[in-house]
């Protein structure tokens, strides 16, 4: 086979545990709040800049940046429930998604007007490791093993411990839950700042490999979406296995084509699959 | 008493041209040419389909007149047909699948959504022939009635107007049709229209194509007017989320509602583009994004929806929800 094609399988294997990480973020909000925050992938923008401000302004650690980072997204996304869903959770739910619609217009321009629209790297110079004929950098390295340690650190949440079972209770029935005594705002709260994390450890790993800028919402929200959808709204585990199909779909397309076509490619396919499968791949 | 207003209206629409500074004219050039594509837009929305894809309709329907002029110097007259119908083809591609298998609410909205996106994509991609991210520019013919180009404003100003009252006419026919009460019993419950015998993919179906025909059509005259082109202004989520936020801040259930919406955002962001000038870039849109989550919160059916409510409590007219 191919040594770049390879290459560039393995790239998309990569990026497929970090768009996995933002499509079970995504999924956990939307399982629990029937939301969906169409502003979640600048709220990893928020966090990108986060980590850029930390690391190479103030001179912190990189480790300490990411920490702070992830807390402050999880802040980010606690707000964003209390201020702008909150009032409107009984509303028609398209509401709330358009709210957060709002939201991202907000970080998107607030973003312009703190930072500017230049393009800002981290600058760490991570190692590249070889394997025979292959290369695969180290940032991608860490962000897919990273990526899947949250992943498995989220599920031993959500199996667990007692908050982690009563998040997954009021996925299964709204009503009932306040009835057993579980205080549903606290939940929704939490499950915000969890989502919000989430963001933020995704924001890290993103940090590592791009350039910030404050439209780099749009590279990777429209595929989350994608992946959100095609696994089935609120299915955690079929949005993880949509992650990888899609990076898979943009790696190869990538190396054909170019990646704008490899979009396009992934987009056609999720049509195609919609038509199959239109509550997600893992529905019966 | 309607009627007196409306030709009064007219009257003073017809005469604006010939007094106004060429600033202004451009403004309102824009405030209705977006006032058209937002109503085509709330021709879905009012009934609950809430599209976040429309940037993919108007995209085509501006590019593909463009690029057929410059290539292969195909008058628009000819090329706006083109680029409408490409846009239809594409709404039913989309439109068919997700109504026959009930994608609605939150999953059409993300469908659409990375449909904008495609196409954005899709040109950028293609950068050789649009031009990619730069953007193009279609051959200057001057004034020229065969290639639809008018160096003045004045003639814009009246095809303008003219597919603005059309926008309106169709909104109103659609308002008072059959169809209405069918696609409101659709948003309200699905199965049960279907029980009780509308063809749910039928009606949905053809307010789509409505929709799409009409949003391309707008981008057509769009790009006739500005004469250049460029993905992200014509293309992609910015310009999606535009349109929804427009037809909703103005009003998606009254038939001014989307002219409203349009002459409200335009004369934010250019008033705050004046007061802030061009220092503070993003300070306009930053304050837009905070009146959309307010206006969501505690105006979802906009300005007018608003007054209109306030209108009929004072009167006692019980108040009918369409939310």
């Amino acid at each position: 086979m191919d040594v770049y094609l390879l290459e560039a399988m393995v790239n998309g294997l990569l990026l497929g545990g970090v768009l996995a990480l933002l499509a079970l973020g995504l999924n956990l909000i939307f399982g629990v709040i029937d939301v969906v925050w169409i502003a979640y992938a600048d709220l990893v923008m928020c966090g990108m800049y986060a980590v850029y401000w930390l690391h190479v302004y103030f001179g912190w650690p990189i480790e300490f940046a990411c920490i702070a980072a992830i807390a402050a997204v999880a802040i980010l996304g606690f707000l964003v429930h209390l201020i702008i869903i909150e009032p409107i959770l009984s509303a028609a739910p398209i509401n709330q998604l358009l709210a957060t619609g709002g939201l991202l217009f907000f970080l998107q321009s607030f973003a312009t007007l703190l930072f500017g629209t230049d393009f800002r790297n981290i600058g760490l110079r991570l190692p590249v490791i070889q394997i025979g004929n292959l290369y695969i950098s180290y940032a991608r390295l860490m962000a897919f093993a990273v990526a899947l340690a949250g992943a498995v650190a989220l599920y031993l949440f959500l199996r667990r411990t007692y908050l982690g079972t009563a998040i997954r209770a009021i996925s299964q029935d709204r009503e009932i839950m306040g009835l057993m005594g579980v205080n549903e705002r606290r939940i929704y709260l939490m499950t915000s700042a969890i989502g919000g994390a989430l963001a933020g450890l995704s924001a890290c790993l993103l940090a590592l490999q791009y350039d910030v800028h404050p439209f780099i919402g749009n590279t990777f929200g429209p595929i989350t979406f994608m992946i959100c959808v095609l696994g089935g709204l609120g299915n955690m585990i079929g949005g993880f296995f949509a992650a990888f199909i899609m990076s898979q779909i943009i790696a190869i397309g990538g190396y054909y084509a170019s990646t704008e076509l490899a979009y396009v490619l992934a987009f056609s396919f999720f049509i195609v699959l919609m038509l199959v499968r239109p509550r997600g791949i893992l529905s019966a | 008493m309607n009627k007196i207003i409306g030709a009064l209206g007219l009257g003073i629409l017809c005469v604006i041209p010939f007094v106004m500074p060429v600033y202004f004219l451009h403004l309102v050039i824009q405030i209705f040419l977006w006032g058209f594509i937002y109503t085509a837009w709330s021709l879905m929305g009012r009934f609950g389909f809430v599209s976040l894809g429309h940037g993919a309709f108007m995209g085509i329907g501006a590019y593909v007149p463009a690029l057929l002029w410059n290539y292969y110097g195909l008058t628009p007259w000819i090329g706006i047909p083109i680029g409408v119908l490409l846009s239809v083809l594409l709404a039913i591609i989309i439109g068919y699948p997700c109504f026959r298998l009930k994608v609605v609410g939150h999953y059409f909205a993300l469908v659409t959504l990375a449909l904008g996106q495609v196409v954005l994509l899709f040109i950028v991609a293609e950068r050789d022939v649009t031009g990619g991210s730069l953007g193009m520019t279609q051959k200057i013919a001057g004034h020229s009635w065969y290639a639809l180009q008018f160096p003045e404003k004045t003639y814009f100003y009246g095809i303008v107007l003219v597919m603005w009252i059309m926008g309106l006419a169709i909104w109103r026919w659609i308002d008072r049709g059959v169809g209405r009460q069918a696609l409101e019993a659709i948003s309200e419950d699905e199965e049960a229209a279907s029980a009780i015998g509308i063809s749910v993919l039928h009606e949905k179906l053809r307010v789509t194509i409505i929709s799409a025909a009409l949003t391309a059509f707008g981008g057509a005259l769009f790009g006739q007017y500005l004469m250049y082109l460029n993905p992200e202004t014509v293309s992609g989520i910015a310009v999606s989320l535009q349109i929804v936020f427009a037809a909703i801040a103005g009003g998606m259930y009254s038939m001014f509602g989307p002219t409203v919406g349009s002459f409200l955002t335009l004369a934010l962001t250019e008033g705050l583009r004046v007061w802030f000038g061009t220092n503070f870039i993003g300070a306009a849109n930053t304050i837009y994004g905070i009146l959309l989550i307010l206006f969501i919160i505690f105006m979802p059916r906009g300005i007018l929806g608003f007054f209109e409510t306030l209108r009929q409590r004072r009167t006692g007219v019980a108040v009918i929800s369409t939310e």
